[in-house]
């Protein structure tokens, strides 16, 4: 989109005899408001309201990216949060609002980019336009006297235009020779390459949305998923993706490693695992940050990390529950301390009671005051604080509640009692009022995995990279026309040469146009350096009159 | 030497840049303040004629008397010092921490004002006249300089994980041109907005503002180096989408990094619109030019400092 002309509603044409048809009238109406969308102005206008419609997206909480965050706001402004859900505004770039903007926007763009794309089709077959009546009033103009002849000089003007890659026109018009040329049309393709690609990204983007899907799942060492929405912790799939179009691939972690430099910057995250159809033993691979696996438009990624510490508990009846373990999440990525909850709804038969831990772990603990904090993301001497509920943890309830902690209304109404707390190292137990003993066993370290199919993504690229390269011969090359007009020379029966030079882009072309100029004159004079021995005197002009 | 002694030399060498900016600064200001008004700018602003686009900055520069070409040659001498002493800030750091320096906020901001740096020089060279925007540029420079030191300093040390990638030397470089070379556009935005005001109340012809270039340059310039970054700045925000893309699973997900950067991008598109639309050109422009630094700034600030988004590698707490 470059300048449009205005919306010619200024030249009202005069009074008709009759009034016109209602079909006519509509017509009209139509026309008026479309030249009126596609108008600069309002392309500019509607991209202030693109970024302005962004802006709340990044300073309020958004659903796509955080959902507990926007729990969090709703219960820190219960009265305010709704007002706002109801605007989209934890939506904003799925929100209708936000699309009316963009498309709005792109229709604008089409209706602007489309004539010129056509008019710049016509251009390519035309050649250039005749020279203006008057050269001198373009912005750089030159007289250039020769004692060439018309034609010859026009001659040499348009060898130096020709090497210089222009297309040139000779033309004869009222009796004067004159000369057309241009360059620089890759301009106009470049902005109509531009704006067309912009569209395609947006159609590659809309196509990645309606046919791609996401899952995210926290895998311990040893552990194994498969790709079906049933399995995933959180998922979230295009309009067009059935369960049955995944890809039956399962995906097992055998190892995870985290590394830390000295200062405890976390230097990798690399997961051995293995992939394959269901069934089938998988093929092994190593994947980790910024390296993730890529088969047949699936990708699967290691998006996080944790530890899930295993306990023992023996109820006072003698049953044991071995090695049961829970992923805690972590609260600070710099030490790694998490928390997490470790929920025993089933004690066995007969039972009433539910059993919970919860716990903050530290990978490398240390104990102040009866607090524990961690030093360490490394598990060097990990620790765990639990606190034993016992009760009914309201999981049958049919509310939703996290895996990661308890339900704390449960708490409140007293439904569930803290009956025990402690500090556990590896190893150590702590036994509760009633006679069960929980043990701290160890520690297994899991991944957070994603795996995403994207169908899009590739069509993104190129359509973004034909945004850039579009971009660049819109911004660097420069539209340039050269004209030029020999007219007799009044006194000596040479030749003058008018020349002007319009440039149409970016930067001053003033300084290029005289080198243009001072070229020309150069070689003007070299070649009536050649000419004048077998010469000897300038011939008669061709053109005829010496006044228009 | 050892990393703890190019670690120390880096910052001495910070320090030494902002004494040699801050010179320059005093030496620009001696330029502005001896500097007599050029001839031509009274008969223009006094005609109220259009400004030509051609080259008044070079011939405002050589009707500058011998003085004041003095001190901008010394403020231009020391500029060059302190840019040389601050790409040593840079060059030291990444010598010490064996990566490229540009791993942090501290990093990123003391880069992208060396870019500013290197693209006002680089004017100035191409059209002396150009020189008399010493001080606006330069007075911003040190002021940002120190704040970078106060507050957003962060000893040397190693990239966390997800920075360890070869896209951090080609997303991270080109946003740092980019936000240099807006840098300096805005700046002359600015000043045009101040000018062309000037220019039409038909102000003091003997004043301060007086001795800025005129409106039409100050225009092209920031129309120029806009037209330089905003492809880079397109570059930089495509790169940042496929190394995302390998990182965090997803090419482009609203983070709010990405959503500023798409706003910055928004706006500076409409800049290159606004000035080729009639009722856009001049003014407006001008203020969508200053909105789109102002944008620039917000996202290196407020993202980095205030929200948190998977961007937030400032080590500033």
């Amino acid at each position: 989109m470059t300048v449009t002309a205005p919306p010619r509603s200024a030249a009202t044409p005069p009074p008709p005899p009759a009034r016109p048809s209602a079909a006519r009238r509509l017509g009209g109406f139509l026309l008026r408001q479309w030249r009126r969308l596609t108008a600069m102005r309002t392309a500019i206008v509607l991209l202030f309201l693109l970024a302005l419609a962004a802006v709340p997206g990044s300073l309020l909480p958004q659903r796509s990216l955080s959902q507990a965050n926007v729990a969090q706001y709703f219960t820190e402004h219960p009265t305010l949060a709704p007002v706002l859900d109801d605007l989209f505004l934890f939506d904003v770039f799925s929100s209708p609002w936000f699309a009316a903007v963009y498309l709005l926007l792109f229709v604008s763009l089409v209706g602007c980019v489309l004539p010129r794309a056509l008019e710049h089709a016509r251009a390519l077959r035309t050649p250039p336009p005749p020279a203006p009546r008057r050269l001198s009033r373009l912005p750089d103009a030159a007289e250039l006297p020769t004692p060439l002849p018309a034609a010859d000089a026009l001659d040499v003007v348009e060898e130096e235009l020709r090497v210089r890659r222009y297309r040139v026109v000779r033309r004869e018009r009222g009796g004067q020779a004159e000369l057309s040329a241009e360059k620089g049309l890759l301009k106009e393709a470049g902005n109509l390459l531009f704006h067309l690609a912009l569209l395609a990204l947006l159609v590659a983007l809309a196509g990645g949305k309606l046919w791609g899907y996401e899952g995210s799942i926290l895998v311990t060492e040893g552990g194994r998923f498969c790709n079906s929405f049933q399995q995933y912790d959180t998922y979230s799939s295009g309009a067009l993706v059935e369960g049955s179009d995944l890809t039956p691939v399962c995906v097992g972690l055998e190892d995870f490693r985290a590394e830390y430099e000295e200062n405890l910057t976390a230097a990798s995250f690399t997961a051995d695992i293995t992939y394959g159809p269901p069934g089938q033993e998988g093929r092994p691979t190593t994947i980790g940050v910024n390296d993730p696996l890529r088969v047949d438009g699936d990708r699967v990624y290691v998006t996080g990390h944790g530890f899930a510490p295993r306990f023992t508990v023996t109820l006072p009846d003698g049953s044991t529950f071995d090695d049961v373990s829970a992923p805690f999440l972590p609260t600070e990525q710099s030490t790694m301390a998490s928390e997490g909850a470790l929920k025993l709804p089933d004690l066995g038969a007969g039972a009433e009671d539910q059993l919970a831990l919860q716990g903050f772990f530290a990978p490398t603990g240390v104990v102040r005051d009866g607090i524990l904090t961690s030093i360490d993301p490394q598990p060097l001497a990990p620790q765990v604080a639990v606190v034993v509920y016992r009760g009914y943890l309201g999981l049958d309830s049919g509310l939703p509640q996290s895996v990661y902690s308890l339900d704390t209304s449960q708490i409140e109404r007293g439904r569930l009692t803290e009956v025990g707390s402690a500090n556990l190292r590896v190893g150590e137990s702590t036994t509760l009022p009633d006679g069960t003993t929980v043990t701290f066993t160890g520690v297994a370290e899991y991944a957070a995995l994603q795996f995403s199919h994207d169908p899009g993504q590739v069509w993104v690229l190129v359509a973004a990279i034909a945004v850039l390269v579009g971009l660049l011969g819109m911004l660097l090359v420069r539209r340039e026309r050269v004209f030029a007009r020999a007219t007799a020379a009044p006194a000596d029966g040479g030749t003058v040469l008018g020349v002007g030079v319009l440039t149409r882009g970016s930067g001053d072309g003033a300084p290029r146009s005289a080198a243009l100029t001072d070229d020309l004159r150069a070689a003007l004079a070299a070649r009536a350096a050649d000419r004048a021995p077998s010469h000897g005197a300038a011939p008669e002009p061709e053109a005829s009159p010496r006044d228009r | 030497m050892t990393a703890d002694q190019l670690a120390a030399l880096s910052d001495t060498l910070f320090s030494s840049s902002v004494g040699l900016y801050s010179l320059a600064v005093v030496a620009f200001c001696a330029q502005l303040a001896f500097g007599r008004r050029p001839a031509r700018a009274r008969e223009l602003v006094g005609a109220g004629a259009p400004v030509e686009p051609g080259a008044p900055a070079a011939s405002a520069h050589r009707a500058d008397p011998p003085a004041v070409r003095r001190w901008g040659r010394v403020a231009m001498l020391l500029t060059a010092l302190g840019a040389v002493a601050h790409t040593g800030v840079l060059v030291a750091r990444g010598l010490a921490t064996d990566r490229l320096p540009w791993g942090n906020m501290y990093e990123f901001a003391t880069a992208v004002v060396l870019v500013a740096v290197v693209a006002f020089v680089v004017l100035a060279v191409r059209s002396p006249g150009l020189r008399h925007l010493g001080l606006f540029v330069l007075a911003p420079v040190v002021v940002s300089l120190v704040a970078i030191g106060l507050f957003l300093y962060v000893e040397d040390g190693p990239l966390v994980a997800a920075l360890r990638s070869s896209w951090l030397a080609v997303h991270v470089t080109t946003a740092i041109l980019g936000f240099g070379v807006f840098f300096v556009s805005g700046i002359a935005s600015i000043l045009y907005l101040v000018r062309s005001r000037h220019e039409a109340r038909g102000g003091d012809p003997a004043g301060l503002v007086a001795r800025i270039p005129d409106a039409a340059t100050l225009d092209r310039v920031a129309h120029r180096t806009v037209v330089f970054g905003f492809p880079i700045w397109t570059f930089a925000v495509i790169a940042g989408a496929i190394w995302a893309e390998s990182a965090w699973g997803r090419p482009w997900g609203w983070d709010p990094k990405e959503t500023w950067a798409f706003i910055a991008w928004v706006v500076y598109a409409a800049y290159l619109h606004a000035r080729t639309t009639a009722g856009w050109r001049g003014r407006s422009a001008a203020w969508v030019n200053v909105v789109g630094l102002a944008v620039m700034v917000f996202n290196l600030l407020y993202v980095n400092m205030v929200s948190t988004g998977l961007h937030s590698y400032g080590g500033v707490n």
